[in-house]
């Protein structure tokens, strides 16, 4: 006589797998979430391809074409010392998504061990990571990245260790509660009482369990990652000229509202598209993860 | 509500201290010796000396920041490089013209984000609803400095109907106070209206499919008072403390916002005390927004035991 229903091991492999299918498939008809994932790609596509790209140098000046209006020869103009801002626009991207990739990286790398140490094992290592993390919270996002930019010194490297820093409160406080969460569900208590080390159970049964929100929160912090690079650019923290980036971009257009409004308009597009793109999938990603709206 | 308050302000305490430990250390990860930049162009040894006496630079780490942190209980913040008044005198200077922003702001977050938020929620899955939720959306992506020069560029440059960039005191002339933070003020507050609009629909939802809302409808209650008097009411918790806790975001917007209009407040006075190396400015200005910050988690606190009955009980 056979058997025919599954081991229970194949059993939970199936539920994972048809789990995994329904995320997809619900995050497949979430209509703006797509439009998110397709604007994220236009951006990091023109990013990644800048320099194959058939555009001229972007801090090459042309003094005969200072502030020169949209035309064919510069679709989106030039700015005051006549480079052509579509190129600036274009390796500006490079710029703001790697300071959102990058400051988000930091903030994951930091904010999730010590969110996880804080969760799992609780007690005095609980008090002092979360007394740190409110103490932290407590300085408004931006001050904190202004003022650590500040004492770091203006760049874009030092931008993106601030913006990562300032972020990683938000990391350490959900991952802490979703490990708080998970902590005393039965398997972890089986892996425990079948004596595994205790940095197997956190690296082979948490830390997968906890990561869907973390990966929407990373999503939705890559959005203001990069408005907070695109502020402390346009404050003269971020990148430095001559490198182009779309925050100091829109602070030298400041000076030339009246004569190229154009200098303007692109980056704020470009900031604007990209950040909603990244809301728009974060949103998504939320939705597909959430059990409630199965 | 004594009681209550007295163990959330205890709670307070260790935050506050690890701000302060954390603010001062700020000052450490400066390159190189902090005293060059106090001395400027003099390099002699003397004058180096002299300052490091003069700043207590000499004592050991944990003296110096007991040495800061009594200073700073007494509110005084240190003296500003750049202008040698005290920094916590600076701080109240710029302060009122923050704080007169910041509830200008806020006026435009609640009569767009709660109404918005209301609608969107009691007409949810309609093109209203849809609407809204990109209006919203669309608020959060858009970096509000960019909103503010395109403002400038459109109201002021082209329609010439509002001040581009300056400030007048409420006190000197009132009309014209309002009219040159009413540009800043929207910019800053349509941010706040985005946030203000996705947690109104969240509350409004929640209590909408509640029971006392369906009994209240089964009684004949006109719908106007059923959503406004029964669901908005109990929706209102939430919305109150958010309106608190939002507090940091707008100290954080007035950054900009203030740098782009030319607004001599609290956040002008950080970025100028950034370019100026005027450190002690940078140190006290976190210092204060984070306390700040703490104090209307308190206050959040507190009319949430205010408002919600339930927890009063207990």
């Amino acid at each position: 006589m056979t058997d025919a229903s599954p081991t229970p091991v194949a059993a939970v492999k199936d539920r994972l797998g048809r789990a995994e299918n329904r995320v997809w498939k619900k995050f497949r008809t979430h209509r703006s979430a797509l439009f998110g994932g397709v604007l994220v790609s236009f951006f990091v596509l023109i990013a990644l391809l800048a320099p194959v790209l058939p555009i001229p140098d972007p801090a090459a000046t042309d003094w005969g074409a200072v502030r020169k209006a949209p035309s064919a020869a510069h679709w989106m103009g030039t700015d005051e010392i006549g480079r052509d801002v579509m190129t600036r626009l274009i390796w500006g991207a490079q710029a703001s998504l790697l300071a959102g990739v990058v400051s988000v990286g930091i903030a994951l790398c930091m904010g999730v061990p010590l969110g996880i140490l804080a969760g799992y094992f609780g007690g005095w290592t609980d008090a002092i990571i979360s007394r740190c993390t409110e103490a932290l919270l407590a300085a408004p996002f931006l001050i904190l990245a202004i003022a650590l930019a500040a004492f770091l010194g203006p760049s874009l490297t030092n931008a993106m260790i601030a913006i990562g820093i300032s972020a990683t409160p938000i990391f350490i406080r959900l991952t802490r509660g979703q490990v708080l969460n998970v902590r005393s569900e039965d398997y972890v208590d089986s892996a425990r009482a079948i004596g595994l080390p205790t940095a197997r159970i956190l690296r082979r049964y948490i830390l997968p369990n906890v990561l869907p929100p973390i990966l929407v929160q990373a999503t939705l912090t890559i959005a203001t990652a990069i408005i907070a690079e695109a502020s402390l650019s346009f404050l003269g923290l971020g990148q430095q000229a001559p490198e182009p980036s779309w925050g100091s971009m829109l602070n030298t257009a400041k000076n030339f509202l009246n004569q190229a409004p154009w200098m303007a308009l692109w980056p704020g597009i470009s900031i604007f598209l990209v950040v909603l793109g990244f809301n728009l999938l974060g949103d998504g990603l939320r939705d597909a993860l959430d059990p409630r709206e199965h | 509500m004594f009681l209550f308050l007295t163990r959330r302000l205890l709670i307070a305490v260790p935050t506050i201290l690890l701000i302060s430990i954390f603010v001062f250390a700020l000052q450490k990860l400066l390159p190189g010796d902090p005293l060059l930049v106090l001395a400027g162009e003099e390099r002699d040894p003397q004058v180096l000396e002299l300052l490091r006496e003069k700043y207590r630079l000499n004592d050991p780490l944990a003296v110096q920041y007991f040495t800061w942190v009594t200073n700073a209980l007494q509110g005084d913040l240190g003296i500003s490089l750049r202008t040698n008044q005290p920094v916590s005198e600076l701080i109240l200077q710029k302060l009122p013209v923050t704080l007169q922003l910041a509830a200008m702001s806020m006026v435009f977050a609640l009569t767009i984000g709660v109404p918005a938020g209301i609608l969107s929620a009691y007409k949810k899955g309609s093109l209203t609803d849809y609407i809204a939720n990109v209006v919203a959306l669309s608020g959060l992506s858009i970096p509000n400095f960019w909103l503010g020069i395109m403002l400038i560029l459109l109201v002021s440059v082209k329609w010439q109907l509002l001040p581009a960039s300056g400030y007048v005191p409420l006190s000197e002339d009132f009309g014209q106070s309002l009219r040159t933070m009413l540009m800043p003020s929207f910019v800053l507050g349509t941010a706040l209206a985005a946030t203000m609009m996705r947690h109104t629909r969240s509350a409004m939802l929640s209590v909408l499919s509640a029971d006392y809302v369906r009994t209240a409808r089964a009684k004949g209650l006109r719908e106007r008072r059923v959503v406004l008097k029964h669901a908005f009411r109990n929706a209102l918790t939430p919305i109150v403390t958010l309106t608190a806790l939002l507090f940091g975001e707008l100290v954080a917007g007035a950054v900009l916002t203030e740098q782009i209009f030319t607004i001599p407040g609290f956040g002008k006075l950080v970025v100028d005390a950034v370019f100026n190396r005027d450190y002690a400015v940078v140190q006290g200005i976190v210092l204060v927004t984070a306390v700040g910050f703490i104090f209307m988690n308190l206050l959040a606190d507190a009319m949430y035991y205010i408002l919600n009955p339930r927890l009063r009980g207990q």
